[in-house]
């Protein structure tokens, strides 16, 4: 039986259609990027939308009031059709969730097929707090009190890798190189030209022990996916569908040990002992539990890079490695192009920059195109499992299994 | 007119010089320490809830991890525009006996280049901004002169 009560494994969900908006600084509207993602989506499914039963959008805290209503707002976009409607926010994992929503109407038979669309207009810089005084909210105080920015929460991380495991700031280079060079191969990426070593080096230090190169942007962007039930996906004619195995969406366990935006201190471990793995490592755990596999299955992985480092402690929470092994698997081309598991085939957020809401649907977008052989030049040979991985601040948890 | 000093968050420390302290709370039922503190009710999910009561954080711990902020934060960090930037640096500090890592702004004058990780720091009182009225204290780590 599995930690959440369920009996473990779900019945697959099909993805019928996969689309996105590409990345960039575009100086339009989020509800734009959106619609442009869902009407790829729909046309690449060959589906109309009024065939759609239901609408998920991932919100924005970037666009207003429209923002928090991402569903309804990208459906007004498209033309009211009379769809169900549901928004969801979950930072960073906000597109997981709208996913996850999408896929639990599917296999409660509330609907069957499902539009989910995510897109974000990003400003320039540090993202910031909400406005207002509001010292009971833990993103506003580590702002006010410390100056925390994201990236300075990423340095820490990565000097804890360089004194735990002895990373060097050469080897987080390494991962831009890599990234990098993939993503000058995907036509969705906002940054496609290959990145040397040296120009990594040549960087301003943003947060030591990372610098501008190791560190995602934040972009603008948008991506969007249509979901249906395995019924619905044979009677459209898709005779074999990329199909959702699992999806993962856990919450931390008492005590949480390890630094997470945007807290200012941990749990304390002082009265119950911390679980064997970290959040990170159940994040992956609970996606293999559900699908009925392990990190030996995968043929590729798509994680959240949010720094060169970050994407290092990916490996490992994933279980691609032992604990301290990833630059070992880095180094070893393992997770470069025809590695045994190459992880952000994407280019990643190191190609991408961040937009939030959309980027777990658009780590869903890539495993659908490589689970189907459609990925171009950047195609991992022989894919059959992949998987995706992020994690939303303030405790979200986030991966997705997809298969064919 | 003198300034008032003002704790950039009320009840965070307390205490002034060697008396300077983070203060916490800990449940009376479980012994769980929280920091920021909890005044309403114990994020233990296994007890059932016990009074919350004030405590004093150790004063020294290790440096779990540390890093510098060589950009302007946005706002609400307090800075002036009009001077040049100057870097501050983050530290995150294992505290032993509470079991817990708190972060915090370094020491006037401390870099990234002073510090290593698992050497030991002392908590210091010190202060965030000034403004006309306001004297606005915080918390620093500042090392103690200990190595890992």
């Amino acid at each position: 039986m599995a930690a959440d009560g369920g009996d473990g494994m779900t019945e697959d969900v099909a993805v019928l259609g996969a689309g996105m908006h590409p990345w960039g600084k575009w100086g339009h509207s989020f509800v734009e990027y959106g619609a442009v993602a869902a009407r790829a989506a729909l046309a690449d499914a060959g589906l109309e939308w009024r065939d759609i039963g239901s609408i998920v959008g991932a919100d924005t805290v970037r666009g207003g009031y429209p923002g928090y209503v991402a569903g309804a707002t990208f459906a007004k976009a498209l033309g009211w059709q009379g769809a169900r409607v549901t928004s969801v926010y979950a930072a960073c994992a906000s597109g997981a969730q709208a996913v996850n929503t999408a896929r639990a109407q599917i296999l409660s038979g509330l609907a069957d097929v499902v539009l989910v669309v995510g897109a974000d207009a990003a400003p320039k810089g540090f993202f910031r707090p909400a406005g207002g005084d509001r010292p009971d909210d833990p993103d506003w105080l580590r702002f006010r009190v410390l100056g925390a920015t994201n990236p300075t929460y990423f340095g820490l991380y990565a000097r804890r890798r360089m004194a735990v495991h002895g990373d060097t700031p050469e080897d987080f280079a390494q991962v831009k190189v890599k990234n990098s060079a993939l993503g000058a191969l995907n036509p969705h990426a906002r940054y496609r030209k290959a990145v040397t070593a040296e120009e990594v080096a040549a960087s301003a230090v943003v947060a030591d022990p990372l610098r501008l190169l190791d560190i995602c942007a934040t972009s603008d962007g948008g991506a969007a996916l249509v979901l249906s039930c395995m019924e619905f996906a044979r009677r459209h004619g898709a005779v074999n569908p990329v199909r959702i195995r699992a999806v993962s969406t856990v919450t931390p366990r008492y005590p949480n040990t390890v630094l997470d935006l945007p807290d200012i201190a941990t749990d304390s471990a002082v009265a119950v002992p911390p679980a064997a793995e970290t959040f990170r490592e159940s994040i992956a755990h609970a996606a293999y539990e559900e699908a009925g596999l392990g990190p030996e299955d995968l043929s590729f992985a798509e994680v959240y890079d949010l720094s060169t480092a970050l994407e290092l402690q990916w490996y490992e929470d994933l279980g691609l490695c032992g604990r301290g092994e990833a630059v070992k698997l880095l180094r070893e081309g393992v997770t470069g192009p025809g590695g045994r598991i190459p992880v952000n085939a994407s280019g990643g957020l190191a190609s991408f920059g961040e937009a939030v809401p959309a980027q777990a649907i658009a780590q869903v977008c890539e495993l659908t195109w490589q689970l189907r052989g459609d990925a171009g030049d950047r195609q991992v040979a022989g894919a059959h499992v992949g998987i995706a991985a992020n994690q939303g601040l303030f405790g979200h948890g986030s991966a997705v299994v997809a298969v064919r | 007119m003198p300034r008032t000093r003002t704790p950039v968050v009320a009840g965070w420390f307390a205490g002034d010089g060697k008396d300077f302290r983070l203060v916490g709370t800990r449940c009376s039922e479980c012994t769980s320490v929280f920091f920021p503190r909890e005044d309403t009710h114990c994020r233990n999910p296994g007890c059932t809830g016990g009074d919350l009561e004030e405590v004093a954080l150790s004063r020294r711990g290790r440096v779990w991890s540390f890093t510098d902020g060589r950009y302007r934060p946005p706002s609400p960090y307090v800075t002036n525009p009009e001077l040049p930037w100057e870097p501050y640096t983050l530290i995150a500090v294992e505290l032993a006996a509470e079991r817990l890592v708190v972060l915090g702004q370094a020491a006037p004058g401390v870099t990234v280049a002073d510090l290593t990780v698992g050497q030991e720091v002392e908590v210091v009182p010190g202060v965030l901004h000034e403004d006309a009225e306001t004297i606005w204290t915080t918390w620093q780590w500042r090392p103690t002169g200990v190595t890992a």
